[in-house]
């Protein structure tokens, strides 16, 4: 399983991948997070909204959510 | 309207607080007092309502609309649909490729991002809330007008060539659809959004407020008119050179500026102020070098810029 946080490497780009990371560790996934600052990647996978949490290229969370819950209920869901 | 709130302020400061009707402080704090309660009630309403609206327009499905659109109806609905999308300048980069990538103008493109920043809900809020209907209509017309006229005299100077070659080389690839949503949803979604935002300003907005209620009581009236009256052709420019670095705090700058237009700023002067707070960003220019040369970033700006002046000089002649 790929988790990566896709952002144009702005401030609050950056606050989704701390969240990710925490929730991830929190989880106890044992994966790493992946930062992903091509914004061409969110145009690919037809997105126009930056930061994007993606689990293994699709898109799980679109745009910012300022909560680790709300970020760990976006990965349990998408977890193949 | 607000009248009940107007009682509850009186009742706070010259009962509660025992302060005298007549002093500056009190007359100060009822300002303060009334004004934050005002605005955060219109806050929670409007946003509410916008994002419930908003919930039925991702942008990947404004991209639809205006993809089978050309110039002038084009820019219109790029400029409508701006209004009720929300935009950071995080997401500029990827909306300004998926736009042109789904076959948008650059011209009707260049609308949507003028109009998405600067007509946003907690910029009416505020304007409603300190300014009143009226001005805030202004506001949002002559925003609309600029956006359109801006697109549109972008979009005559064949812009594709100042675009980094790399934006033209993608296809669509794949349509994300995001997920249905139930009336339960969009409800939930606008809550949500709604008190993020008010977790997002409120301090920007009891500063603000807090400086405007200062200035209000303890500044004499028309004290700024021989500064920024109608009659001073440079207030105006001034004011927009002023605006571009401040974008983020919006929420904070309008309370001042309502409470300087009270000492004598012209209203045109104050409503190119707010124009050029939120829709020229310094921020947002530097992270748009990633997709376009300097020079149409420079083209854009001063298109805008020159929009917002012309607006300040008109409503200063019109709104004596």
């Amino acid at each position: 399983m790929i988790i990566q946080v896709l952002g144009s490497g702005c401030p609050t780009c950056e606050k989704l991948f701390n969240l990710t990371k925490q929730a991830v560790e929190e989880l106890k996934l044992g994966t790493e997070v992946e930062y992903v600052t091509d914004v061409r990647k969110i145009v690919a996978m037809g997105l126009m909204q930056s930061p994007v949490l993606a689990i293994d290229g699709k898109p799980a969370l679109v745009g910012f959510v300022p909560d680790v819950k709300k970020v760990k209920e976006a990965i349990i869901k998408n977890i193949p | 309207m607000f009248a009940p709130l107007q009682l509850l302020a009186d009742w706070l400061t010259y009962g509660l607080f025992r302060i005298a009707p007549q002093s500056l402080l009190g007359s100060a704090i009822d300002f303060f007092v009334f004004d934050t309660t005002k605005i955060f009630i219109l806050l929670a309403v409007i946003i509410f309502a916008v994002s419930t609206i908003r919930s039925f327009l991702p942008a990947e499905k404004v991209r639809m609309i205006l993809s089978r659109k050309r110039a002038y109806l084009g820019n219109i609905l790029a400029s409508l649909l701006g209004i009720v999308t929300p935009f950071c300048s995080c997401s500029a980069i990827p909306l300004f490729l998926g736009f042109v990538e789904a076959g948008v103008p650059l011209g009707v493109t260049f609308s949507f991002l003028v109009a998405s920043p600067m007509i946003n809900e907690v910029a009416l809020v505020m304007l409603v809330g300190l300014f009143g209907w009226q001005i805030a209509a202004i506001y949002i017309g002559s925003g609309l007008v600029i956006a359109v006229v801006s697109g549109i005299v972008i979009g005559k100077l064949k812009p594709e060539r100042l675009v980094e070659p790399f934006v033209f080389e993608h296809k669509l690839s794949a349509a994300y659809e995001g997920a249905k949503m139930a009336w339960r949803d969009r409800m939930q979604y606008a809550g949500g959004y709604t008190v993020d935002i008010i977790k997002r300003v409120w301090l920007y907005i009891l500063i603000g407020v807090g400086v405007g209620a200062w200035i209000h009581g303890y500044i004499p009236m028309d004290f700024l008119a021989r500064y920024a009256g109608p009659d001073k052709w440079y207030a105006v420019p001034l004011a927009v050179l002023i605006g571009i670095p401040l974008y983020s705090n919006a929420a904070g700058v309008i309370p001042l500026v309502s409470a300087l237009t009270e000492k004598g700023v012209a209203m045109g002067t104050t409503l190119a102020f707010m124009m050029s707070v939120t829709a020229l960003s310094l921020p947002e220019f530097m992270i748009l070098k990633k997709v376009m040369k300097t020079r149409l970033i420079v083209i854009f700006a001063s298109v805008v810029g020159v929009g917002i002046i012309l607006t300040g000089y008109l409503f200063n002649a019109i709104l004596k």
